[in-house]
């Protein structure tokens, strides 16, 4: 390495610092949170097939993380036959299968 | 009361082994009754570094199984009275060994030691987190460069996520031990800094072990490092974070690349 290069290039340690800071922020979130789509969609799942036949590949769990509210989004896709079994026992239909709960950010670490 | 404490790191080849013996010699040396225990089932090696490969007749799997009882396997240390291994077995696979069982021969432990000193293999996997499963501390062992942080703040989240006192809801107490670390490069911007590591891993500093041949004739003569060369910077950092596990307030060393320290207090705390 010449004199003048000294100057000229970033310190790798430097690049290094910047380069893990970016990867863990997005690690930390993925594997926080890789346990718990999962664990939600398998039990969400077993409730729902108890009363209705869904198919299981049509099940879709997604979490938007917001600063004072998190959004937990599980859409179910129930065939028609089963679907029209559930509006007839429903007092009032609601217009889609799908359902939006909203729960208190969990943080992660 | 006893502590059980996991070595850990994720990442393979960062100086785990080392780590567990010297500082189990380290502990022991200052009279604590310790008991170090090789969890890499099938690539054992804590027995060749703490130089009793020839020794071992039973093994962890043989205890936690229930085939022979725990004085049988436990081999105490021809140097330091106070000082026991563990070995892990060679031939089984990771399997052979149940969460009941460590638990069973971690408790049976807790009852004859002051500590007990869990060497973890390198991953995640099973291995991994039975060797941290049952811990009240872990040292988590880092080399400052990037896949081994990166590896090393997996490893946190696993001992926050996986870990019995987790599950208790309790707050694992975890500490970085920095080990190859060379200051020269570092002062150069060519190495990661010990405050860039603790920053990015957000744990406490147990202590900065230097880059030093003197690691590798330790573990070519089968010695802990505290009893292969005690004056060495490497030996004197791992004593150190002995007695600062032992709860004596001294601040961390920090080599200077003269084969000496500078002494450097790093007050900062986990986030």
């Amino acid at each position: 390495m010449s004199w003048l290069s000294l100057f000229s290039r970033r310190k790798s340690a430097s690049v290094a610092r910047e380069r893990l800071q970016i990867l863990l922020t997005h690690e930390r979130v993925a594997t926080s949170q890789s346990d718990l789509i999962p664990t939600l969609r398998e039990e969400i799942l077993a409730v729902v097939a108890k009363h209705v036949a869904v198919d299981p590949e049509r099940v879709e769990v997604k979490i938007d993380r917001g600063k004072a509210v998190s959004l937990l989004e599980i859409d179910i896709e129930i065939p028609a036959t089963a679907g029209a079994k559930i509006f007839s026992a429903l007092p009032q239909a609601t217009k889609g299968a799908s359902g939006r709960l909203q729960e208190m950010a969990a943080k992660p670490a | 009361m006893a502590q059980v404490l996991v070595v850990t790191s994720g990442k393979g080849g960062v100086g785990k082994t080392t780590t567990t013996a010297a500082l189990g010699a380290a502990l022991a040396q200052h009279g604590q009754r310790v008991v170090v225990v090789d969890f890499d089932v099938g690539l054992r090696n804590l027995d060749l570094v703490m130089g009793a490969e020839r020794r071992v007749v039973y093994d962890l799997t043989y205890v936690a199984q229930g085939n022979v009882r725990l004085h049988q396997a436990l081999i105490r240390d021809r140097r330091i009275e106070t000082l026991f291994l563990l070995a892990a077995s060679q031939t089984r696979d990771k399997d052979a060994l149940s969460e009941e069982g460590v638990e069973r021969v971690i408790k049976e432990l807790r009852a004859s030691f002051d500590w007990v000193i869990c060497d973890s293999p390198a991953g995640i996997e099973r291995g991994a987190t039975l060797a941290m499963r049952f811990a009240d501390l872990a040292v988590v062992v880092t080399n400052p460069e990037v896949s081994s942080v990166r590896d090393s703040d997996r490893i946190i989240g696993l001992l926050d996520a996986k870990t019995e006192k987790a599950a208790r809801g309790e707050r694992m107490d975890k500490h970085l031990l920095l080990t190859r670390y060379d200051p020269i490069r570092a002062g150069r911007g060519d190495m990661l800094r010990i405050e860039d590591v603790m920053d990015i891993l957000s744990i406490p500093l147990l202590a900065v072990i230097p880059e030093s041949e003197d690691v590798l004739r330790a573990s070519n003569l089968g010695s802990p490092i505290t009893l292969a060369s005690p004056k060495s910077a490497p030996a004197r950092a791992y004593d150190e974070a002995a007695q600062r596990l032992m709860g004596v307030d001294k601040p961390v060393s920090i080599p200077n690349g003269r084969n000496g320290f500078l002494t450097k207090l790093f007050g900062r705390r986990a986030a």
